[in-house]
């Protein structure tokens, strides 16, 4: 019981943090002496976060590569803005909070109602080919916004969008961080998370379970691109106006990198990255300035290369095993990895790949009573 | 003569197109893994025309040798360092090495040349008049070269000795292992070659628009990479029917001004309507997955 109640804390601990967080800044954002560079840090931040726990829950829990995850923030930021515009000319000023809010649900429908066409023939293909649909996806999204008459999405000047009161809308971004987070986490402990992780280990084991693979990929395209085109409006309520060229490929990659960066299949270590990147972006945009300015580029490349290659080599396997942090813990508590805890399933963490090498590798010795013997079987 | 000229247009480019898809296209086959990097090998061979052909003055034709072997030896390195590692790793892994592969590149590139274009002109192209039709003479040339290629290509994987061993290994790579092939030289061989056609794409296209920057392959990349999951991935006619479709469909799409601005637009439309209808490509040839 005690230990249960441990992981209850553990699993609480995010939220505390992100509302510690928002309460913190928030008394001085009523007040309103926070300095600009701040809030926008701030409001940066909450969509960064948005964006990277829904990619994760494609990349990380599902197993497969979106690259056309701004494609759907895109979708939710013209049709948040486009919606916040006439609502706004509609209601008259007084109705912030209500327009946010409707606006918030246009653009989140309207991006899942693109991830369920999107992941129609994502049913149909895997891996390799559902990164090139995704990104293809993107790339037409952003074309086409560009491209339309002016009069439709404002052409390649952009879209004009209401800005938020700078003071509130990082507040109503850690709301959304936290509401986003409490679905995804729910889900994926749910038994439908279950199924979807399974997917991801193994699809043929999956579909041989009875899971309905198709029926759980699209769900998890809906639901992550829903957060996507949230993401998307919340960002559009940052900006004066929204222009195409934010929303290319390369915000795709930047948001994969925070994904890879904070560890596929860890919301948490996809909400810290998410944070640190944007940080490190603002940080060095100040610093590294001109020509320098390609140096970002450059370490996030080498992070992103040099990180997946320790995580995934197949040659690293034996370091990575005796030099990691949870070893290094065990060893603090005087913990002995031999001993099989009977409470083994822990909440906190959904169970990754079970490793079919190791159960399968029992070792047989022809001299153990417990093994027939082969030859006594030919006689009879 | 409009029509046809816009058909030679799309021919050209779409043999460029084409060049590009081979080489993802063939590494696919082998190694089993979408090189992202590979756009990014076109501009590196850009680049060393610009410095080789511009700033050094060197005689074009040697400077596309130089390029060739530049990125050649460059995918090679690039194999070894970032993909050898991943082999037998999940593809999600490789495929996100990948990415960052190409990312590297460009920040490399952009890094030594800065952000600025860089004019490479290596020719002085004119036009040929044939009848009432107006054609540029890069396009005889990027037609005629890479009709010649793609012909040496298909022919060495059929008739010589390493090429049936790319075939017998992309067809099983245990199996070809156990009958002598050393898998290991057949895909560095297969990125060299791979690599060398991105640089014949890089020369094309700087024969086409001389201007040069760190993006230069980034979308050609993207689109020829389209092209060849068009064609079936894995499949050399693939790479090439796809690579010339695309190149068709897109000169075609530009000549009529209501379309022109969705040209990008159209063209992924196809791949996936196309990998709706076929999943696999248009001759791609379809796996059945095993336990």
């Amino acid at each position: 019981m005690s230990k249960l109640k441990n992981i209850k804390w553990k699993q609480y601990i995010v939220y505390l943090v992100l509302v510690a967080v928002a309460c913190y800044f928030g008394v001085f954002g009523l007040q309103q002496n926070l300095n600009r560079s701040t809030t926008i840090l701030l409001e940066k931040a909450a969509v960064a976060m948005i964006l990277a726990v829904s990619l994760n829950l494609v990349v990380g829990f599902l197993g497969e590569l979106s690259l056309g995850h701004a494609g759907f923030m895109c979708v939710g930021a013209y049709l948040g803005a486009k919606t916040a515009l006439a609502l706004t000319a509609a209601m008259g000023p007084g109705n912030e909070l209500l327009v946010l809010v409707i606006c918030l649900l246009v653009g989140g429908v309207a991006a899942a109602a693109c991830g369920v066409i999107i992941g129609l023939p994502a049913l149909r293909l895997r891996g390799d080919y559902l990164a090139i649909v995704t990104l293809a996806f993107g790339e037409i999204v952003r074309s086409l916004f560009e491209n339309l008459p002016d009069e439709m999405f404002g052409g390649s000047l952009g879209q004009q969008s209401v800005r938020y009161d700078r003071y509130q809308l990082f507040i109503i971004g850690f709301v959304l961080v936290i509401l986003t987070l409490a679905v995804l986490q729910n889900l994926i402990r749910s038994k439908h998370g279950r199924a979807v992780t399974s997917i991801r280990d193994s699809e043929i084991a999956a579909r041989a379970c009875g899971i309905n693979v198709t029926k759980y990929k699209l769900l998890v395209f809906t639901v992550s691109a829903f957060f996507a085109g949230i993401a998307g409006v919340l960002f559009s309520f940052t900006q004066n106006k929204v222009q195409p060229t934010t929303f290319d490929y390369n915000y795709s990659i930047e948001i994969l990198v925070m994904v890879v960066l904070g560890g596929m299949g860890s919301l948490n270590g996809s909400l810290i990255a998410a944070v640190l990147i944007t940080y490190l972006n603002e940080e060095l945009q100040i610093v590294l300035t001109g020509d320098l300015a390609v140096l970002r580029g450059l370490l996030y490349a080498l992070v992103m290369i040099l990180l997946i290659i320790y995580r995934n080599a197949p040659a690293l396997k034996g370091f990575r095993e005796k030099w990691n942090m949870k070893r290094f813990i065990d060893r603090m508590r005087k913990h002995d990895p031999a001993k099989i805890h009977d409470d083994e399933a822990k909440w906190d963490r959904v169970p990754t790949k079970i490793m079919v090498d190791e159960v399968l590798s029992v070792d047989i010795q022809t001299s153990s009573p417990y093994t027939p013997d082969k030859r006594k079987k030919e006689e009879d | 003569m409009k029509l046809l000229e816009t058909l030679l247009n799309g021919l050209s480019s779409g043999s460029t197109y084409a060049m590009i898809a081979l080489g993802y296209t063939m590494v696919y086959g082998i190694a089993k893994m979408l090189n992202f990097a590979h756009g990014d090998v076109i501009m590196v061979g850009g680049y060393t025309l610009y410095v080789s052909a511009v700033m050094m003055g060197i005689h074009p034709l040697l400077a596309l040798l130089l390029a060739i072997i530049c990125c050649a030896v460059l995918g090679v390195t690039i194999e070894k360092l970032a993909y050898k590692p991943l082999r037998g790793a999940s593809p999600l892994a490789v495929l996100i090495t990948a990415i960052g592969m190409s990312y590297l590149l460009q920040s490399v590139a952009q890094m030594i040349f800065g952000s600025a274009d860089r004019m490479v002109r290596l020719f002085d192209l004119g036009r040929i008049t044939v009848g009432s039709m107006q054609i540029s003479t890069y396009t005889i040339i990027t037609l005629a070269c890479s009709a010649v290629i793609m012909a040496g290509l298909s022919l060495f994987v059929k008739y010589t000795r390493i090429g049936r061993a790319m075939i017998a290994v992309s067809e099983d790579k245990d199996a070809a292992q156990l009958m002598g092939i050393n898998v290991n030289f057949i895909i560095t061989i297969t990125f060299a070659i791979g690599s060398a056609l991105a640089a014949f794409a890089g020369f094309f296209m700087v024969l086409k628009s001389p201007p040069v920057n760190s993006t230069l392959g980034a979308m050609p990349g993207i689109k020829a990479f389209t092209a060849a999951v068009i064609g079936g991935i894995g499949s050399i006619p693939g790479a090439m029917l796809g690579g010339i479709l695309m190149g068709i469909v897109e000169s075609f799409a530009q000549t009529n001004p209501v379309i022109a601005p969705f040209t990008v637009a159209i063209e992924f439309s196809i791949l996936i309507v196309i990998l709706l209808v076929r999943p696999s490509g248009i001759l791609g040839k379809k796996r059945r997955e095993k336990v």
